[in-house]
């Protein structure tokens, strides 16, 4: 008795998950669900919602997982909820298919050739036997090679085309299935974090975007070179590059240059070029002429640095900038006495050299270059489940096409005696874009009488003859 | 103004002779200026490809990175699909309905033109026009639905009230309607999946991730999930006629908003800004 109860209340689970209605509204809760996340920010710092909405409603958010709400438990068992539905939709629906597929109707009765739209009989002038072969032949011919099956004195042919066409709608929801599975293996055996390397310093550890605590990655990346070009013009940049190295023990095992949309991948991990910032200080190369003497003096110097001149005095960079009014790069810079005393700030220009000389004074100074170093901003993403991921949406895809696009078409043929001839019966179906299959199975129809009734057609009737005759 | 501006501005008064003369047949009812509407279209699309081109060559990038590029291609779709499905339908009415969307679209497209924008450096890839041009020919493909749907809840209204305009008499049957609707969900569903996931696969080597969340993302799946609802719907459940005419509606609109309202109202990497690299 509560044997019997039981089963009845899983049968109601089990018709619960089977159901298309289950399927419809979950599809729609998740795409009414999936709005807040467009509307509320996701995962920004708490201080940003109180700004915004105020300390109470943040309080609403945080119970209800709006801030983060693509992972929220809710969220999540709908999607569980989804995963199910499709499993249990195909469980039940695809035994029969594959029973409809592997079990066809082979020997129809006249209530089956009654059920469909597409059909018809009419007698011919030929015996049974002899109809079968022709028939069987032009089935062959112009559909599919047939079953034949004998029974009574009656003989049924059946042909079909594409049947795994069938099974798209299947691959779809396995597709469906395998995506999420990429999913979840990316989010459990996999992180994001990023890393930003110095130009010519190298790192062994990453920084995970939710966490203080850093991930060691078992080898170094060495960044030899950043590069960024801008449009002309402006400070819009076109395209950044840097050169990566990847060391293991101290010995180099791997080059790249990697830009964004090109990154670097190794051993799992992969390398993403996606922004980048000066590091420290830049360096001016200067070079210094001596009025007394014309002697040319070479000197890297930092902004603030007193750099010591022969004579005693010294001087330093006080500020600089890439464009001084439309004059390009410039430094302002100052000397300073043997008592270390301040003289006046002055601005050299990279573009002309000899303008300083005009200044007077013992020395006159030239900008021959200036290096800004530069950090890349590296993100680094360990995901395993990627290529599942493909291989589901490759599936998906392929599912998709032969869902929509491909047909499965029968054709039944049954061949019965009738007087001195035979009465044929002929339906067809496909699962399909109907009206295309109409057209084919009237072309098909007719050929087929032309066959049987002698050949009137006058391209037909003369070829066998002169083939005969040759 | 540069020879591509000139181009799209001819293109755009094409489209505006075709527009007028299929509104006129269709009011009128004489057949054979829609015709004459076709060859006028043809000629307008023929145009905008080349417009199109020479945008190519002016700015070096496929022409769908600011607002004025895509809405321009975007009326490209629309026309050539409306080719597609004419090719097969022959209605007038067909034409007298997508031609003022395309128009619409050409007239906001002319009303943004801006200079040459500069690129994001994360454009600079070959999945960006792939994933782009299957996202427009999804939403081309869901206008005409959407388009079918409006029509056939007019015909539906008319044949209710029993109050029926010239208009009535030049629509197609609830059937035929009926019937294109479910096409362009057949095509518009695997154009829309295949432009989620190339953009899935851009994003994946832009920025070493599939799938973020970001609100565009976010639009275009909940739009996809509609759509797979009216699609069950009508595969299984036997949905058809005026609820699955309503639910497209329903889904072009969420698309629309995909387009315009997420670059509007919500700020995330999709937005023309960020594109162009502000």
């Amino acid at each position: 008795m509560t044997n019997k109860q039981d089963q009845s209340f899983l049968g109601i689970i089990w018709d619960f998950f089977c159901s298309l209605k289950l399927a419809i509204t979950t599809l729609i809760l998740l795409a009414l669900t999936s709005i807040i996340g467009t509307v509320v920010q996701q995962g920004k710092p708490a201080q940003e919602y109180i700004q915004e909405y105020g300390e109470r409603v943040y309080r609403v958010f945080v119970a209800l997982d709006f801030v983060d709400m693509y992972h929220s438990w809710w969220f999540l068992t709908l999607l569980n909820i989804f995963a199910v539905n499709l499993i249990c939709c195909s469980i039940r629906r695809l035994p029969r298919i594959l029973k409809l597929v592997k079990h066809p109707v082979l020997t129809p009765v006249e209530k089956h050739y009654r059920s469909f739209a597409n059909r018809d009989e009419f007698t011919v002038p030929v015996a049974v036997d002899r109809a079968g072969d022709r028939l069987a032949a032009f089935m062959r011919k112009h559909f599919a090679a047939p079953v034949v099956t004998a029974r009574d004195d009656r003989i049924h042919l059946f042909a079909q085309k594409m049947a795994w066409a069938r099974f798209g709608v299947y691959v779809v929801h396995l597709s469906i299935l395998i995506i999420f599975a990429g999913a979840i293996i990316g989010s459990v055996w996999g992180y994001k974090a990023y890393v930003n390397i110095a130009e010519g310093t190298s790192t062994d550890k990453v920084w995970p975007r939710d966490s203080q605590n850093p991930i060691a990655i078992g080898f170094e990346v060495r960044c030899d070179n950043f590069e960024v070009t801008y449009y002309p013009g402006t400070r819009r940049p076109k395209e950044f590059t840097s050169d990566l190295v990847v060391l293991e023990g101290g010995r180099e095992v791997l080059k790249k240059t990697i830009e964004v949309n090109d990154p670097l991948s190794y051993r799992g991990l992969t390398f993403y070029q996606s922004s980048y910032g000066p590091a420290g200080e830049p360096v001016f190369k200067l070079t210094v002429t001596e009025r007394s003497s014309g002697r040319k003096l070479k000197f890297e110097a930092q902004r603030g640095e007193h750099v010591a001149l022969p004579d005693g005095s010294s001087f330093a960079i006080s500020d600089y900038t890439d464009s001084y009014k439309s004059f390009g790069p410039a430094i302002q810079m100052h000397l300073n006495d043997k008592n270390e005393k301040h003289g006046n700030a002055f601005v050299v220009f990279q573009r002309f050299p000899e303008f300083d000389a005009q200044r007077g004074g013992a020395y006159s100074f030239a900008v021959d270059s200036f290096e800004q170093q530069y950090y890349t901003g590296l993100q680094v993403a360990k995901d395993p489940g990627v290529w599942v991921v493909w291989a589901g949406c490759f599936l998906l895809v392929a599912g998709c096409f032969s869902a929509f696009f491909l047909s499965h078409r029968r054709i039944w043929l049954t061949i019965e005696p009738a007087g001195d001839g035979s009465l044929i019966r002929v339906a067809g179906n496909a699962h399909r874009n109907q009206p295309a299959f109409e057209i084919f199975f009237e072309d098909f129809k007719s050929r087929l009488k032309e066959e049987l009734t002698g050949r009137q057609t006058p391209e037909s009737a003369p070829l066998p003859v002169v083939e005969t005759n040759t | 103004m540069s020879i591509n501006i000139l181009l799209y501005k001819i293109t755009l008064l094409v489209y505006l002779a075709a527009t007028i003369l299929f509104l006129v047949d269709v009011i009128t009812r004489r057949v054979k200026l829609g015709t004459i509407a076709r060859w006028i279209l043809g000629g307008g699309f023929l145009l905008h490809c080349i417009t199109l081109g020479a945008r190519y060559f002016a700015t070096g990038h496929v022409p769908v990175v600011n607002l004025h590029e895509s809405l321009s291609f975007f009326a490209w779709a629309v026309i050539g699909i409306f080719f597609l499905f004419d090719f097969k339908y022959r209605l007038d009415i067909l034409g007298a309905f997508s031609c003022p969307l395309a128009l619409a679209l050409m007239i906001l497209g002319a009303a943004t033109t801006a200079p040459t924008p500069t690129v994001n450096p994360a454009l600079d890839s070959w999945w960006f026009p792939v994933h782009v041009a299957l996202a427009f020919l999804g939403y081309a493909v869901f206008a005409l639905s959407f388009v079918a749907a409006v029509m056939y809840l007019l015909q539906e209204r008319m044949l209710k009230s029993k109050s029926f305009s010239g208009l009535y008499y030049r629509l197609p049957s609830l059937e035929i309607l009926d019937n294109i609707n479910y096409r362009c969900l057949t095509i518009g569903f695997p154009l829309m999946t295949m432009g989620i996931i190339s953009g899935a696969v851009w994003a994946n080597s832009a920025w070493g991730g599939y799938w973020r969340w970001d609100p565009k993302e976010t639009w275009a799946l909940i739009t996809w999930f509609l759509y797979a609802a009216l699609l069950h719907g009508r595969l299984t459940i036997g949905w058809r006629g005026r609820r699955a005419a309503i639910f497209a509606i329903i889904g072009f609109l969420c698309l629309m908003f995909t387009f315009f309202g997420v670059n509007m109202m919500l700020s995330d990497l999709h937005s023309f800004n960020a594109l162009e690299g502000r």
